[in-house]
């Protein structure tokens, strides 16, 4: 095959697995009411989607803000503005790490296995078997995992946020000292709710919304065989953290251009 | 685990979700420093409002007692038109006057308010009368310039003073 046609070939299938994915949205889209209706396969899905990647989450924002803290009085001091020690830590968590950190551990801690869950049932051929039975795989397996993984996302963003402003704490005004109250009321006096909060939990829903997509679809199209299942586990890792970290780069440029 | 089980401690983990929410709106944000919506509105003219920006805070003796809501150009005067609101419970004078000051040497610039003497106080959608404007570095500048030459030129007449005998080391 000459080089022409290959790139051709490589286009075209590049294309047509990004129509795939996006019929593939759109079917999942329509199951998404039957979910509604059924919200106890949701709130099922939201505990081991949500409540079991509490601890990473929870200790990887406990460090993050430990380690922010630590870094930025080193780097404040030698201007004399440690106070604004708090500000920094909350302004870069609030807008750029909670969400995009939060998306990177959640595509680890939960994108995997809910490939690995979708891919193995569709190896063993239970999707298929439930179609037997006239029930849709779509509103009754994937639809419930993706409505959890879209509501479970933005809590653990803020939790992620949280934890890491209350890291900060520890670490700036426990042990090294710098005043309470200015850490708080610098704070408070810079942090818009709307702008900067708000704004980060929108983040952090798009980045469910698509962690949990690549997830379900992934499994949803495996290969039957377990080096499949391997295989989609992979890319599940590795297509949501690229989106994740591409998609943050046009959110932030949207969201935070005007200062 | 039974259901039960499972449903605690997913409403367990909405509840962690919102009361870290909560923190970061009210500890780490500032939705309970200055909410809106209790205050009464003012407008002040300045000829320049240098470095300004909208949620700038309005300080009297410095202590926060508003926020700077809009800045517009009036088209037929060319001044700029700043929107204030203040606080319901601070009440000033008709004739307060609001300078535009700056926190710090490179801090951001906020509102002073100068309270006056007048016995009526300011009503919402008042105009404040007098004002100050920004001090514009480069004005500045330009300006002591200016002086400095005008001065060098008062006190010196001739072109080149000679360098001094006595070798003064600067």
């Amino acid at each position: 095959m000459n080089p022409l046609a290959a790139l051709g070939v490589h286009s075209l299938s590049v294309l047509r697995s990004l129509g795939h994915a996006a019929f593939f949205f759109v079917e999942l889209m329509r199951a998404m009411p039957d979910a509604m209706r059924r919200f106890g396969l949701v709130v099922v899905q939201i505990h081991a989607i949500g409540n079991r990647s509490l601890v990473i989450i929870l200790a990887s924002g406990l460090a993050v803000g430990f380690v922010l803290a630590l870094q930025l009085y080193y780097a404040l001091v030698t201007y004399g503005a440690s106070e604004s020690l708090g500000l920094i830590v909350n302004l870069s968590l609030v807008r750029e790490l909670g969400p995009v950190v939060t998306g990177l551990l959640f595509a680890g801690r939960a994108g995997t296995s809910l490939t690995a869950e979708i891919g193995l049932m569709k190896a063993g051929e239970q999707l298929a078997a439930m179609e037997m039975m006239a029930i849709d795989p779509k509103s009754r397996v994937l639809a419930p995992r993706f409505l959890a993984g879209v509501i479970s996302m933005p809590i653990l963003a803020i939790l992620f946020s949280a934890i890491g402003i209350l890291g900060a704490y520890v670490v700036a005004v426990m042990l090294i000292g710098v005043d309470a109250g200015n850490f708080w009321s610098i704070m408070q006096s810079k942090v818009d709710v709307w702008r900067d909060v708000a704004n980060g939990i929108v983040k952090s829903a798009v980045f469910g919304v698509i962690c949990t997509f690549v997830a379900l679809y992934q499994g949803y199209e495996t290969e039957a065989t377990p080096e499949g299942v391997a295989y989609a586990t992979t890319r599940t890792v590795v297509v949501s953290s690229l989106a994740v970290l591409g998609m943050d780069f046009i959110l932030t440029a949207l969201m935070f251009s005007t200062p | 685990m039974g259901k039960k089980g499972t449903e605690t401690l997913v409403g367990l983990f909405v509840l962690l979700g919102i009361l870290g929410l909560l923190f970061l709106a009210l500890k780490a944000a500032n939705l309970a420093s200055f909410g809106g919506g209790d205050g009464y509105a003012l407008t002040a003219k300045f000829d320049n409002i240098g470095g300004l920006k909208a949620r700038a805070p309005v300080r009297s003796a410095g202590v926060t007692v508003g926020r700077v809501v809009s800045i517009t150009l009036d088209p037929k005067t060319y001044q700029g038109v700043v929107r204030l609101e203040v606080d319901k419970s601070y009440q000033f004078p008709k004739d307060t006057s609001a300078r535009i000051l700056t926190a710090g040497l490179l801090g951001d610039q906020y509102i002073g308010l100068e309270p006056g003497a007048d016995e009526k106080n300011l009503a919402a959608g008042d105009q404040i009368g007098s004002t100050q404007s920004a001090v514009v570095l480069e004005s500045l500048i330009s300006q002591f310039l200016f002086n400095k030459a005008a001065d060098a030129g008062a006190a010196a007449p001739q072109p080149a003073p000679a360098p001094p005998a006595g070798g003064i080391k600067k």
